[in-house]
């Protein structure tokens, strides 16, 4: 395993060296050389017109790719209601799929859960596998595992998608390191390699600025989380046709080795920013935390929820719960004030899916602005009173 | 009780800038330190042996120059740290990544309970800490915020989620990982910063912690990097630079024709 520059194919044109993103390719009496630090990322790769530049991957491909059939769906459920995101894992799922030409499956794990499974079928599955016990009612890393490794090893799915929720989060890492097989977090973007019936997985890399297309080729399953309300789920229609399949569990041994002693709901106290519909979301541009309280002046107005960027959580302006982006909240209002928020990717990842996107930047050049729906060029400090003052105007409120 | 924390080395910055020019990143100037996530990470694991006693050792994988990172660790009072660093684990996915580091716990031997942050903040992945646990083959619980209650056998954590937190109980050995509510790290002490400056740490290859060369670095990733892309963000939408009292008019009527607020 290692990279190489092929020297006599390349011509010392120099495409590679800007996009090194370590910025260690000198080209060197006119042919390319790659320094110490590469860490066989494969950014010049794609970028050598002359195929000079090759990763040599030891890698044997063990398994037979075409055993490998159908796009999988966690249907993630909390007390026997199902998670948005199931559905929205689901519209995409089907996007995929069709593409594959391969059936679209939900995976539903619970006790007493069946009556959930044709919703699953009402937004695109064509087949629900449905396993149900009273040891499945809440969720437990070791038991859903066990039962979807099960699965898995039966049925050969080539896809698995799961949303990256606190769930997800915990279940798809501990499902694909049993499997041996490759899971990329937090995908914004994904498409499919019809030939080589791979998963382009697209997210952000190198803590922002940067996106990054991943595959995992020599492997399957292949697994991607998706954060919630990335992906848009498809209308509900019951007319829709799928097959509801339960899973035999009489044989299993289940691991009970860990216990759920108590489920604390606190919703009424944290920031339902997932939800909401409209978020006013403040960042450095507001310059000192007092100035949070035009932000949420405006929110109030509006009755939407307060946001913020990873800058100003940082800043200790604002406590975590109320952080919008790839490390915080992913969130899909229908209106996203972003005020005094420059853009960086992270930020945007959490929040590019909202309906209408306001901007407030003195900067005109910042990337908020590549994003918005509609854009203001000042300083927010003055024109959130002014916006909180029209739409009280306009509203009718005093 | 022996307690390991793995750590991850990461830039000092969460924007990493880029060199227009070039279109590469500009990487000079930026400190590495340990991720911020870790640092939680390394004061449970203090506290825990504050407690029931034992050993802390920090570990993690990474370039020869972590080892200065690492330091910062035994400056807050860790007993040792240990980098696992060898060209073998270059290009490592979270799998590879997993890999090397349960190798390095089984080596270290007898571990009883294992920290992670909740995530790195230069990958965001949160994988990595679930997939030792499963290569070691213990439980594991995410997201925790705090430990009720801890002993030799087992611990009672809560566990964070969407709708608010569960009361977890599971068996030792096991593997945490822990967000930022869990507790406010220690600032290192005099006596740690003077040990830290002598402290020699010791760096592990990837044959002398046994690992199979087909499952570290670039051999053992299942994912590849296929593209790596600055994002072409068209811009599509009105902005106003001028006369920004009439452009909120505007805006506001727009936003009200729609019915939406």
């Amino acid at each position: 395993m290692s990279i190489k520059v092929l020297v006599d194919k390349c011509y010392g044109c120099k495409v590679c060296v800007p996009s090194c993103p370590f910025g260690i390719i000198e080209v060197i009496d006119k042919k390319a050389v790659i320094k110490d630090g590469c860490n066989l990322c494969g950014a010049c790769v794609s970028t050598c017109k002359f195929n000079a530049i090759e990763i040599v991957r030891d890698t044997k491909t063990t398994i037979d790719k075409s055993l490998y059939n159908g796009v999988w769906v966690f249907a993630e459920s909390r007390e026997g209601k199902l998670a948005n995101v199931a559905y929205e894992l689901l519209g995409e799922g089907r996007k995929l799929a069709d593409q594959l030409g391969e059936p679209l499956v939900a995976i539903l794990l619970g006790d007493n859960i069946e009556s959930e499974a044709s919703k699953l079928i009402a937004h695109g599955a064509d087949k629900v596998f449905v396993a149900e016990a009273p040891e499945l009612k809440y969720f437990l890393e070791d038991t859903y595992t066990q039962v979807i490794v099960d699965l898995v090893n039966k049925e050969k799915p080539n896809i698995i998608l799961m949303g990256a929720t606190a769930i997800g989060r915990s279940l798809a890492p501990k499902i694909a390191a049993r499997l041996e097989t490759g899971l990329t977090a937090d995908c914004t973007n994904l498409d499919v390699d019809v030939a080589e019936k791979n998963l382009l997985q697209t997210r952000p890399a190198f803590g922002g600025n940067l996106m990054a297309t991943i595959l995992c080729p020599n492997h399957r399953p292949q697994m991607a989380t998706v954060r919630p309300k990335v992906f848009k789920p498809l209308a509900f229609d019951a007319a829709r046709n799928g097959e509801i399949v339960k899973v035999d569990l009489s044989k299993m041994t289940w691991d009970l080795r860990v216990k759920i002693l108590e489920v604390v709901n606190e919703v009424g106290n944290s920031v339902n920013l997932e939800e909401a519909n409209i978020i006013v979301a403040g960042g450095r541009g507001l310059c000192d935390p007092k100035n949070f309280a035009m932000v949420e002046e405006l929110a109030a107005v509006l009755g939407g929820a307060v946001g913020a960027s990873r800058a100003a959580v940082d800043a200790g302006w604002i406590p975590y719960s109320h952080q919008v982006g790839q490390t915080g909240k992913t969130v899909g209002p229908k209106v996203y004030f972003a005020c005094g928020i420059h853009g960086a990717i992270q930020h945007m990842a959490g929040m590019q899916s909202s309906d209408i996107i306001i901007a407030i930047n003195k900067n005109p050049d910042a990337p908020i602005f590549k994003i918005a729906t509609y854009g203001i060029v000042g300083d927010v400090r003055e024109i959130l009173p002014l916006l909180t003052k029209e739409f009280k105007k306009a509203l009718g409120v005093a | 009780m022996k307690i390991v924390v793995c750590v991850k080395q990461v830039p000092d910055t969460t924007e990493v800038k880029i060199n227009p020019e070039t279109n590469t990143l500009i990487r000079e100037g930026v400190a590495s330190i340990i991720n911020p996530f870790d640092m939680y990470a390394i004061e449970e694991a203090l506290r825990t042996r504050e407690k029931l006693g034992g050993t802390v050792t920090v570990l993690s994988m990474g370039p020869p120059q972590a080892a200065e990172a690492l330091k910062e660790a035994i400056a807050m009072g860790a007993d040792e740290a240990i980098l696992l660093s060898d060209r073998a684990f270059a290009g490592a996915d979270t799998l590879a990544t997993s890999y090397a580091l349960a190798k390095g716990i089984e080596k270290i031997g007898d571990v009883q309970l294992i920290f992670c942050g909740k995530q790195a903040i230069d990958g965001d992945t949160a994988q990595v800490g679930p997939e030792i646990a499963e290569k070691l083959g213990i439980p594991h619980v995410t997201y925790v915020k705090k430990i009720d209650e801890i002993n030799e056998q087992e611990m009672i954590v809560e566990r964070m989620n969407e709708d608010g937190y569960e009361r977890v109980q599971l068996p030792l050995p096991a593997l945490v990982t822990v967000v930022k509510e869990i507790n406010e790290p220690r600032l290192p002490s005099l006596k740690g910063k003077m040990r830290a400056k002598n402290v020699e740490i010791p760096v592990w290859s990837a044959e002398m912690i046994g690992a199979d060369p087909d499952k570290v670095g670039l051999n053992g990733s299942p994912t590849w990097v296929k593209r790596i892309f600055i994002p072409d963000m068209k811009c599509q939408g009105e902005i106003y630079c001028e006369n920004v009292e009439e452009a909120v008019k505007t805006l506001v009527e727009a936003i009200v024709s729609r019915k939406i607020v």
